[in-house]
């Protein structure tokens, strides 16, 4: 079945007041959420950020402003029928305790009247996106499921009937340390996929920064502080709450932002075991260097030979040099790479990408420079965006 | 992870038959009584109250006044708990609490024979009784078990897009199942043993037993009558223990 994309959802002068409370919960909120994005609401408990999110699938009713998803003013959807087509997570998953898990998830396919085969069949093919057995899972009760796989069900029955909007309410919070994070690398993983519209509500600053591709910075009765990739908040803070919420250490939380593969790695020539010694040399010292890299015919890399190693031979390398010991993958965050760098027998490591294939090496003043890199990229955007408008 | 496996054994041949121990040692003691009543040398008065048809009769009455009154309890203390624990309603529920408990805490005897002085003489002026006595249990479990039901997952089916009918039906009550069953039990039991009282109104009933070995000094009717009280009572708590296991949803506890 294929999966549809996100669409955007746009709020407009949304308001809520709830009876008996003085200060609105949410006071005249406008946001547009762009279509196949992950928006966070980040912010401290009760500044309104859940009650946002609630009205989005109408759990409340916002008492004056529309929202608009897809264009369409969720006043006019049947609240049911509306959120048969939002998928919702909330933490600790809320997974039905007397119903098998292939039950909970198929219950918003049920109430959307498929057929049972086709239910069926959708419950596996769920299971499988989450990385859940279906064999050895459907007939489980969630009971006898740890919280990590627990939410894996949460998340397979929000995506049930395909929703374009997911809304996710704190999802990971009760997770341990381990299993919140590699739940959030699966969900970009499927996020990938998918590319849908996530409302992603959360009060703590790392996931933020990990999961958003905007973060909407929120103060008390959800006033947006700041709405801005999560770069541009690290690095250009709108005032002094979203400093102090950030909690310092901004080069830090770069770090753990960025990927690998996503810096401008160093070079250094690389050639097969068959390549000749002498032309290899001659490469090497023409680019200045002092070493280079040996890669197989999958381009793995195999070992590396400095200009002493090869200096007065000729014929094919060989097997010369010595093996290369770590490699650092592209997926990486910097901060990942920046701990396999300390711990690393060599001062430069190889970096792979996809299938292992070599694509540069990466060493520590690699790392300074793409973090000072990203800081003038984000000033000179900055110096842009207000010079623009007059220009 | 804990690798529990989720399926219960299924109920084999043993566990099976070891279910059935406890009612079949009920039975005989009742067939010891009874058997005792038919061989042992009587007098015309327990001859009277003590031929098998007789028997058969009064047990078959004190089942009827049971299970029309169960019948009827389930009928009010379901929908009332339902309603009474729906946000709309929830002002109601100390009122109608304090007449259910006032029902509750009236002596049952003083109870069954106002109604009979009210009303008259007969099965259905016991049958108003017992539902007033023994309505709380099943009301306050109904309440009970559908308040405890974690908010969450009334939201989470809500949040999925089920009605609000439908996450009664599909989550409330399954979830608060157990609670609700434990508390028909109680009733059941409860019922039984206020059955008795019905004699006094002539309603029928294992109770003609001992109000006529009482007042006919007849030591074996009254002690069959009793007995035969206790082996349905225990009987009747078996069925509703194996109905609480049957109807409960698996993956509860």
């Amino acid at each position: 079945m294929p999966e549809h994309g996100g669409v955007p959802i746009e709020l407009r002068g949304v308001t809520k007041r709830f009876p008996g409370a003085g200060a609105p919960a949410v006071d005249r909120l406008d946001l547009l959420i762009p279509a196949g994005e992950i928006v966070v609401l980040l912010g401290p408990s009760g500044c309104g950020k859940t009650t946002t999110m609630r009205m989005v699938n109408r759990l409340e009713e916002p008492t004056s402003g529309d929202i608009l998803i897809d264009g369409q003013n969720s006043r006019d959807i049947n609240p049911n029928q509306l959120r048969r087509h939002i998928g919702y997570v909330i933490q600790q998953a809320g997974l039905f305790p007397h119903m098998t898990v292939a039950r909970n998830v198929a219950q918003v396919p049920k109430l959307l009247g498929w057929d049972s085969r086709r239910i069926a069949g959708r419950v596996d093919e769920l299971l499988d996106l989450v990385g859940m057995d279906p064999g050895l899972f459907r007939d489980r009760y969630p009971r006898a499921l740890s919280g990590g796989q627990q939410q894996r069900v949460g998340v397979a029955r929000a995506l049930a009937a395909d929703p374009p909007v997911l809304l996710m309410d704190e999802p990971f919070g009760a997770l341990d340390p381990i299993t919140r994070e590699r739940l959030q690398d699966e969900l970009l993983r499927l996020q990938e996929e998918l590319a849908k519209t996530i409302v992603f509500v959360t009060h703590d600053v790392d996931e933020a920064l990990k999961i958003g591709d905007r973060i909407a910075m929120m103060q008390r009765g959800s006033r947006i502080v700041q709405y801005a990739a999560p770069a541009e908040i690290l690095t250009d803070p709108a005032d002094d709450y979203v400093e102090q919420y950030l909690g310092g250490e901004s080069s830090m939380k770069l770090l753990r932002l960025t990927k690998v593969g996503d810096i401008r790695l160093d070079r250094v020539p690389h050639a097969a075991e068959d390549a000749d010694t002498e032309r290899l040399l001659a490469e090497i010292e023409a680019g200045g260097d002092q070493y280079a890299l040996i890669v197989d015919e999958a381009r793995h890399p195999l070992r590396w030979v400095t200009v002493d190693d090869l200096a007065g031979r000729t014929g094919p390398v060989g097997d010369l040099g010595d093996p290369v010991g770590d490699t650092i993958l592209g997926r990486m965050t910097l901060q990942d790479a920046l701990e396999s760098l300390l711990n690393a027998d060599t001062d430069v490591v190889p970096v792979v990408g996809r299938r292992r294939v070599y694509s540069g090496v990466i060493s520590l003043s690699t790392v300074q420079q793409a973090i000072q890199d990203i800081k003038a990229r984000e000033r000179e955007r900055r110096r842009r965006r207000h010079d623009g408008p007059r220009g | 992870m804990t690798v529990t496996t989720e399926a219960m054994p299924e109920p084999g041949v043993g566990r099976a038959a070891g279910m059935l121990v406890p009612p079949l040692c009920y039975l005989a003691v009742a067939a010891v009584m009874v058997g005792y009543t038919q061989v042992a040398p009587l007098d015309s008065i327990e001859q009277r109250s003590l031929t098998l048809g007789f028997l058969a009769q009064r047990t078959l009455e004190h089942i009827q006044l049971v299970a029309v009154s169960t019948v009827l309890v389930l009928l009010v203390a379901l929908p009332l708990g339902i309603l009474l624990t729906r946000r709309a309603m929830r002002w109601a529920t100390p009122g109608v609490l304090a007449l259910v408990n006032l029902g509750q805490a009236t002596p049952a005897v003083g109870l069954i024979v106002l109604l009979a002085v009210i009303f008259q003489i007969g099965f259905w002026t016991a049958i108003v009784a017992l539902v007033a006595y023994s309505l709380l249990p099943t009301l306050r479990n109904t309440m009970v078990g559908l308040e405890q039901v974690d908010p969450a997952l009334v939201d989470a089916g809500r949040g999925i897009g089920m009605s609000a009918t439908g996450v009664l039906r599909h989550v409330e009550l399954p979830m608060a199942a157990p609670i609700i069953l434990s508390g028909v039990r109680t009733t059941l039991v409860l019922n039984v043993g206020t059955a008795s009282i019905a004699a006094f109104i002539g309603s029928g009933g294992l109770g003609d037993l001992i109000t006529t070995g009482v007042s006919t000094q007849r030591t074996l009717i009254l002690v069959t009558g009793c007995v035969l009280i206790a082996v349905l009572a225990l009987l009747i708590d078996w069925l509703g223990g194996v109905a609480e296991r049957l109807l409960a949803p698996k993956g509860l506890s």
